[in-house]
């Protein structure tokens, strides 16, 4: 980003230096301000106010121009915020405009909770742009800012003081956004009454602390009329999107039985003002308070809350290098740690396994149990193959034994049979003689 | 970390204006603001003694930078290359604008020349060391911008071509700033050398992929024009001189010789007017964005990558610029967790697989046991049936045998009772 104010007095080593001619870096606003038009700007407002107020009718009146929504109903359960874009173009300054709005707000019973959504909101916008600023690869000059540059805080008309629930938010926003609190409908307000109102609601905030958007006097030009405006804060606001013919033109107007309130007519609001200090003449500022005041804050509490110092114990100033090698050293640390844990975990978990009882008797049981069936069945089988063996071997004895009968046997009836055989052949013989 | 709740942007719709609203003055605020903050400009010039930068730098911005009481670095005798820079504050029309030069007294005057660009280089790191640093500071105020947003490279009127110092230094520098280099002295040159001179550099710088800076084509066709002009006389030939010499009744600058004077703001003379033009009077904030969103950017992307990867290989790294260093390790916090988790589940599996695996192992032991024995035991079924067997048929055989034995036997009885017979009856002899 751009640097802010230089001394303008020569110093610190800095000369100042006559010039012998025109040189022509009195171009640099024209080639700046060139290259702005040609990115474009961009405005983001939030409108924060009780349902029926106006909010959206005020941002159409303001921007002459019809923007989405449609009115909602008293029944939201919470708040909830709703933001469209819309690209406007006068003559060649092209706006992206963001309109943010507040649903439901103010309606529920219970509005202890209501602001929470809206810092919620605003703090989420912060953050995203955080985000892109801190990555490493950024594309911060084409980056479409969603950060809130305005906070239209809608005051109702009751002519006495500010609610409770106006000064509850207005506290919690005041320094994360611009408020510019806006009295609305306050054709609602006689003259007499609004003076009173004004300098009711400006005491209040003083005393509640609360701090307001005030438009700067630093710069000569702007000065004079700006201060003129801070005393006019809060302005009184009537919006309106139709058109009433006075004289002969068509203005935009109310139309009561009575008479018609003129929107642009600065006696009868202070709509003309509010265009003008917004939208004329402290758009700029507003983004650049934005930027250099509340994002700061937000992203110094952010970085402090992760961590971050800017100097170390011996008021040393860290370089960016050095606090994010520590702060990786810590996070290895910080992971060897834990898988240290673990594995220490699961060993210490083994061995309680191992030392169960159950486990180990478990298994202890079941293979004893199968050891002592293996012996048995050993045992059993080798009994059975002994009978076997016996079995067999008396039955080659008796086999043998019968052999030995056998041959013995034939034997003796070889002989006999030689014998006979001599004998019957002796007979034979003697027969046939 | 907070989301984005899901009321964020979701389409942009063009609407038109039907009445005047007042934004239209949001230049003129800005321009106001501008003024009063003032400007910064960081000018490098760089090229060897004698080529006469300090003159052209008080030519260009029309004053003493260095006079008298300020000598510039010429007038200094160095061993070695340094890098000095002047501060000045000058005015104009409203507009103040702090102006730095940075000076190199010593480049290229040396014998070996040898990386003679590296105190150039480590000057403009160190610039952005400190943004960066200042950037990153959790109070930051104000961030002065000293980082040199041009690089103005003389080089030497040869008439040739690029000497090897000159190709070597712009190669190692145009990625870390916007280098536009500079014919010096052109008052030596022929517009025909000129011309010649100006073709060969730009060929050279072509062929060796020198990024020299590029002027960006604006919407204002107007404008185009003029930059393509400026565009074919790069690089531009310049003469300077801050003493005023009287030409046809008319005081200019320019340098007196016998043959006639060279006005420094001639455009047929030389191309001061184009450099004055181009570098303060039109593209002076496009030099400070592109200092700021390229090179910058480039610069510190790189830090930030080595920071978070601490020398681990680039190839991990690749999709992991999109985010903070700190979003980064979040990130890998995350994935740490989920490998532990994936860890832990993985040891708890093996675990639980070692149990089943003992309780298979005594089941299958077991079984095996099991069919052993029935194995065997039918082994010895099958050796009683067999020994049954043989007992069968040796009974039987037995059986068979003692009976005929007992036929014989008896037989043979039958034939003795008849022998005995026969014998009583005296017919045996």
């Amino acid at each position: 980003m751009a640097s802010t104010e230089i001394a303008r007095q020569a110093g610190d080593g800095v000369r100042a230096v006559p010039l012998a001619g025109h040189v022509g870096f009195d171009s640099m606003p024209d080639q700046l301000v060139n290259k702005s038009v040609n990115r474009g700007f961009c405005f983001n407002i939030l409108c924060v106010g009780e349902t029926g107020l106006g909010k959206s009718t005020l941002m159409d009146t303001l921007f002459n121009t019809k923007f989405e929504g449609e009115p909602t109903q008293h029944n939201q359960p919470g708040v909830t915020l709703k933001s469209n874009t819309y690209e406007l173009q006068e003559s060649n300054v092209r706006l992206k405009l963001t309109v943010v709005n507040t649903v439901g707000f103010g309606d529920q019973i219970n509005k202890e909770d209501s602001y929470k959504s809206i810092v919620e909101f605003i703090d989420a916008q912060f953050e995203a742009y955080l985000q892109e600023e801190l990555k490493i690869k950024r594309t911060l000059h084409s980056y479409h800012d969603t950060r809130i540059h305005a906070c239209l805080y809608f005051i109702a008309p009751t002519g006495h003081s500010l609610k409770s629930l106006d000064l509850v938010t207005m506290k919690k926003l005041d320094s994360k956004v611009n408020i510019v609190p806006i009295i609305a409908k306050s054709d609602a307000i006689s003259k007499s009454e609004l003076a009173k109102f004004k300098i009711k609601i400006t005491s209040e905030l003083v005393s509640n602390g609360v701090q307001i958007y005030q438009f700067p006097t630093d710069d000569e030009s702007v000065a004079e009329i700006n201060s003129t405006m801070n005393s006019h804060l809060p302005f009184a606001v009537v919006g309106s999107t139709e058109e009433v013919k006075i004289g002969n033109k068509m203005v935009k107007a109310r139309q009561y039985p009575w008479g018609t309130v003129q929107v642009e007519n600065e006696n009868h609001c202070d709509f003309v003002k509010l265009r003008e200090m917004l939208i004329r003449v402290n758009m700029e500022d507003l983004r650049e308070q934005t930027h250099t005041r509340h994002y700061e804050l937000y992203r110094r509490c952010k970085l402090e809350e992760m961590g971050f110092k800017d100097t170390d114990p011996d008021s040393k100033p860290f370089s960016l290098q050095e606090t994010y090698e520590a702060k990786r050293n810590e996070f290895m640390g910080e992971l060897q740690k834990k898988e240290e844990e673990m594995r220490q975990m699961f060993v210490q978990r083994v061995k309680e396994k191992e030392a169960d009882f159950g486990f180990c008797s478990f298994f202890f049981f079941l293979l004893s149990d199968l050891h002592e069936k293996f012996d048995r069945l050993k045992k059993l089988h080798q009994d059975e193959k002994k009978k076997l063996e016996d079995k067999k071997k008396s039955l080659d004895d008796e086999v043998n034994t019968f052999k030995q009968k056998k041959t013995a046997a034939e034997l003796l009836q070889n002989q006999a049979q030689q014998a006979g055989g001599s004998t019957t052949l002796k007979r034979d013989k003697e027969r046939k003689k | 970390m907070i989301e984005r709740p899901e009321t964020a942007v979701p389409s942009i719709a063009q609407r038109n204006l039907e009445g005047y609203v007042g934004f239209a003055n949001l230049p003129n605020q800005v321009y106001r603001k501008s003024v009063k903050r003032g400007f910064e400009f960081t000018l490098m010039v760089v090229g060897e003694s004698g080529l006469g930068k300090s003159t052209l730098i008080n030519s260009l911005f029309l004053t003493d930078l260095y006079s008298k009481d300020y000598p510039g670095p010429s007038q200094r005798i160095k061993k070695t290359v340094q890098v000095e820079q002047s501060k000045v504050l000058i005015k104009e029309g409203g507009v103040q604008l702090t102006l730095t030069i940075v000076d190199t007294p010593g480049f290229g005057d040396a014998v070996d020349n040898s990386n003679c660009w590296q105190p150039v280089i480590n000057y403009i790191d160190s610039k952005f060391e400190d943004f960066l640093n200042a950037e990153s500071r959790v109070n930051r105020r104000s961030m002065p911008d000293n980082r040199v947003h041009c690089c103005l490279y003389f080089i030497a009127p040869s008439g040739h071509g690029l000497k090897p110092l000159d190709i070597e230094f712009m190669k190692r520098l145009h990625d870390k700033v916007n280098v536009i280099p500079l014919i010096a002295k052109a008052d030596t040159l022929t517009p025909e050398e000129c011309q010649l001179f100006k073709k060969q550099i730009m060929k050279e710088i072509q062929e060796h992929k020198i990024k020299i800076y590029e002027f960006p084509d604006t919407e204002d066709d107007e404008d185009n024009k003029l930059i393509r002009k400026i565009k074919e006389k790069m690089p531009l030939a310049v003469v300077g001189s801050n003493v005023v010499v009287e030409v046809n009744g008319k005081k200019v600058r320019g340098r007196q010789y016998p043959w006639g004077v060279a006005e420094v703001e001639n455009g047929e003379h030389c191309d001061f007017t184009v450099l004055r033009n181009m570098l303060i009077r039109t593209h002076m904030q496009d030099l400070k964005d592109v200092t700021n969103n390229v090179h910058y950017e480039n610069y510190r992307s790189k830090k930030l990558a080595a920071v978070t990867c601490n020398g681990v290989d680039t190839s991990k790294t690749k999709g992991q610029l999109t985010k903070s260093p700190l979003a980064q390790m979040e990130e890998e916090r995350r994935e740490h967790v989920m490998k532990m988790k994936k860890m832990e589940a993985e040891m708890e599996q093996v675990f639980e697989m070692k149990v089943k695996e003992k309780k298979q192992k005594l089941k299958d032991s077991e079984a095996e046991l099991e069919r052993r024995h029935e194995q065997m035991k039918r082994n010895l079924e099958a050796q009683y049936k067999e020994l049954e067997e043989k007992r069968r048929v040796f009974e039987d055989e037995k059986a068979n045998w003692e009976a005929q034995q007992r036929i014989l036997e008896q037989q043979k009885l039958d034939a003795s009772k008849t022998m005995e017979k026969n014998k009583k009856k005296g017919k045996i002899f």
